[in-house]
């Protein structure tokens, strides 16, 4: 298989303007509850779904809509499951952080870390079942700590399983800087327990691509699991509402409900002495620093455009493909909403 | 008297705490945005985050509680504790039993439960009554800002482990972090008496274990915890209207039950009506009717919980949590 950048870039598009529309659900009160987003790991995603194949399987974390979308889910199921209506995906029982597709042996959790057993399980069932099929785990950096992946991450290695492990980095867990509560380099940790580690710019999609085919050749050929660390920015950080976005963006609106009952709090009698405080303080103000020097307030960053700037050398082709995609997303649309509820 | 809502009452009280006690610590995942007001004043030796790793950390606080702290330890929802069970189940639950009474684990774990939010079944579980099913744990559930200060301060001076379930549906942060997000284009059932009151100038502990009457009533007790007892005092309204006495009765505390108060209750009432979010088999809801039935009571029984895995459709989530509607058909059915 050779490098497609236009299949690819359709990919990434087609997710972007359906997580798009989502937030605009969401935005007007069709979507209860949590939405997290996939906009900004989109290389990611298809660098790596665009080499499944049938019997290939997906362990999804709570953010896997666009890896749903990519893998052949019809979008207009997964809209009307994350509007809530008995003939979407999962009977509107799911929602986004559950999303279970048996056909694409792809099942989601919203329990962090949860990808590593599912996709080991997936990948054990392979070994017997399907010979040369892999199965993939999708999770972010904060995942990493949680047990359970890392004993999946032995348990791939340790029983020779094709699974294709992939960190979507971006920095932070939840609301938290992971490097804050992170030791040591996540790609040693994986290297310590016999398992390949490669390093990848997940903003480029044909890097991706590339060093995903390499480790699902190596899986499918019975060489074992491989780690992937993708690098990423998450433009709606952990979920859409972010708590230190809407800050930075809304900073007047937001502003005052944080900071009366902070300074309120800090002054309050009984407590720890002055300099610890301002440690305190200090903690606090650097999660609103980090957030305003971002990386994910930097266009630069996002993998849709730097696909773009290769496809420009044909931009008629470019358009077009738009202008199709676009298209086919307003026609989803229309379905999805002329049904109403059924 | 002052007025709160539910969750900046819990933190006043630790905050209270804190001050008077240096051996409480707290952490938990995101635990400097969450806890931001209590990083501030207590500085962050005493308020730190902790990874995503809650085995680890709920395990070491169990530990740590049996050196010599008194940590609190906050997890992201009930529903988590899957993640790290053994920490609670094998270990802070027993060491009482296994030292012989000689050692205990005081540690508080916090943890928002409950749904009405549109979450999904992975985040909106109640799951006190899987807790109680375990001796040595304690489980509080409190329905008002004014018990849930006072609990939170009697789960502090408790000598053993407290597991403290704060509903996200009366917690004015946490429907704001998880539900809406800012956005002001969804509406939930929040019940007004749960989510903001009147609490005591200076905190005093609500006794653990003590049960008590929101209305009373003579027809029927309902019996419920957290948001089902709000539910239960709408229902009761619409009946009073139609000529039915019906009690509610808040339990405050799951374990250790306030048998005394429900058998009294029920064996004057003779009808027993349990709304219990949490699930209905080999719960909560099944223990009340063991408790009277032992007491050698005998009454009529129905209960109202949730006996599925919660759809994510909101619509469809009203119906399978205890709402008004259940319980008013269940208590018309109770006094035919």
């Amino acid at each position: 298989m050779s490098l497609d950048l236009w299949s690819l870039y359709t990919l990434m598009l087609k997710s972007r303007l359906l997580e798009e529309a989502i937030a605009r659900f969401w935005y007007d009160g069709l979507i209860s509850g949590e939405m997290h987003l996939g906009t900004g790991e989109e290389a990611i995603i298809a660098g790596v779904v665009a080499h499944l194949r049938d019997g290939d399987a997906m362990a999804l974390d709570h953010r896997g809509t666009s890896a749903l979308l990519m893998r052949g889910v019809d979008p207009v199921l997964i809209l009307r499951e994350l509007l809530g209506y008995e003939d979407g995906l999962c009977g509107g029982r799911g929602g986004h952080m559950h999303l279970f597709s048996k056909e694409h042996l792809t099942a989601s959790s919203g329990i962090v870390g949860a990808e590593g057993p599912t996709a080991v399980g997936f990948a054990l069932s392979a070994q017997y079942l399907r010979p040369g099929a892999i199965a993939t785990a999708f999770f972010g950096d904060g995942a990493m700590n949680q047990g359970m992946l890392m004993e999946s991450i032995n348990l791939a290695s340790a029983w020779n399983l094709p699974v294709l492990f992939v960190c979507k980095d971006d920095g932070w867990a939840i609301t938290t800087q992971s490097k804050q509560v992170t030791g040591g380099d996540l790609g040693e940790r994986a290297r310590g327990l016999g398992v390949p580690a490669v390093e990848v710019d997940g903003g480029d999609v044909s890097a991706v691509w590339e060093a995903a085919g390499r480790a699902i050749e190596s899986a499918r050929s019975g060489q074992g699991p491989t780690f992937l660390h993708a690098r990423c920015v998450h433009f709606e950080g952990h979920f859409l509402g972010f708590q230190l976005i809407r800050m930075v963006r809304a900073p007047f609106r937001e502003m005052p409900g944080i900071t009366i009952p902070l300074t309120l709090s800090f002054l309050h009698s009984g407590g720890a002495a002055l300099h610890e405080r301002l440690e305190g303080l200090k903690a606090v103000l650097a999660a609103v620093l980090a957030t305003l020097r971002d990386p994910r307030r930097d266009s630069a960053n996002d993998p849709l455009r730097r696909a773009r700037t290769t496809l420009q050398s044909d931009t008629a082709r470019l358009e077009e493909l738009e202008e199709q995609v676009e298209k086919e997303l307003s026609n989803v649309l229309s379905t999805v909403l002329a049904g109403g509820p059924s | 008297m002052r007025t709160m809502f539910f969750t900046q009452a819990i933190d006043d009280a630790l905050g209270q705490a804190m001050a008077d006690d240096p051996r409480i610590v707290l952490f938990g995942e995101d635990i400097p945005l969450l806890r931001r007001n209590l990083l501030v004043r207590f500085g962050p030796k005493r308020v730190r985050g902790a990874p995503i790793s809650e085995s680890a950390f709920l395990g070491a606080g169990v530990a740590a509680a049996m050196s010599g702290l008194r940590p609190v330890v906050e997890l992201y929802m009930v529903d988590f504790l899957g993640v790290c069970m053994d920490a609670l189940l094998n270990h802070a639950a027993k060491v009482e039993a296994f030292s012989g009474g000689k050692w205990t684990a005081p540690v508080v774990v916090r943890a928002p439960c409950g749904g009405g939010y549109g979450d999904g079944g992975q985040h909106e579980q109640s799951l006190w009554g899987w807790l109680a099913h375990v001796p040595g744990l304690t489980i509080l559930v409190p329905s008002t800002p004014a018990d849930a200060g006072g609990l939170m301060l009697a789960a502090l001076q408790h000598d053993g482990p407290v597991i403290f379930l704060e509903h996200k549906l009366l917690s004015e942060t946490w429907l704001e972090f998880l539900g809406s997000g800012g956005r002001r284009t969804v509406q939930f059932g929040v019940p007004a008496e749960g989510a903001k009151g009147a609490v005591p100038n200076k905190w005093e502990p609500v006794p653990i274990g003590k049960a008590v009457f929101r209305r009373e009533g003579s027809d029927i007790t309902i019996v419920s915890v957290g948001v089902g007892v709000h539910r239960a005092l709408e229902a009761a309204k619409i009946l009073e209207t139609e000529g039915i006495s019906a009690g509610v009765l808040d339990l405050r505390t799951v374990s250790p039950l306030d048998k005394t108060v429900v058998c009294e209750a029920v064996a004057k009432s003779g009808r027993l009506l349990v709304v219990d979010e949490d699930y209905e088999g080999f719960g909560l809801s099944g223990e009340l009717s063991a408790v009277v039935l032992e007491a050698g009571i005998s009454c009529k029984y129905a209960r109202v919980c949730t006996q599925t895995t919660i759809p994510y459709a909101r619509h469809l989530e009203d119906q399978i949590l205890p709402n008004k509607q259940r319980i008013y058909a269940s208590i018309r059915k109770l006094t035919q």
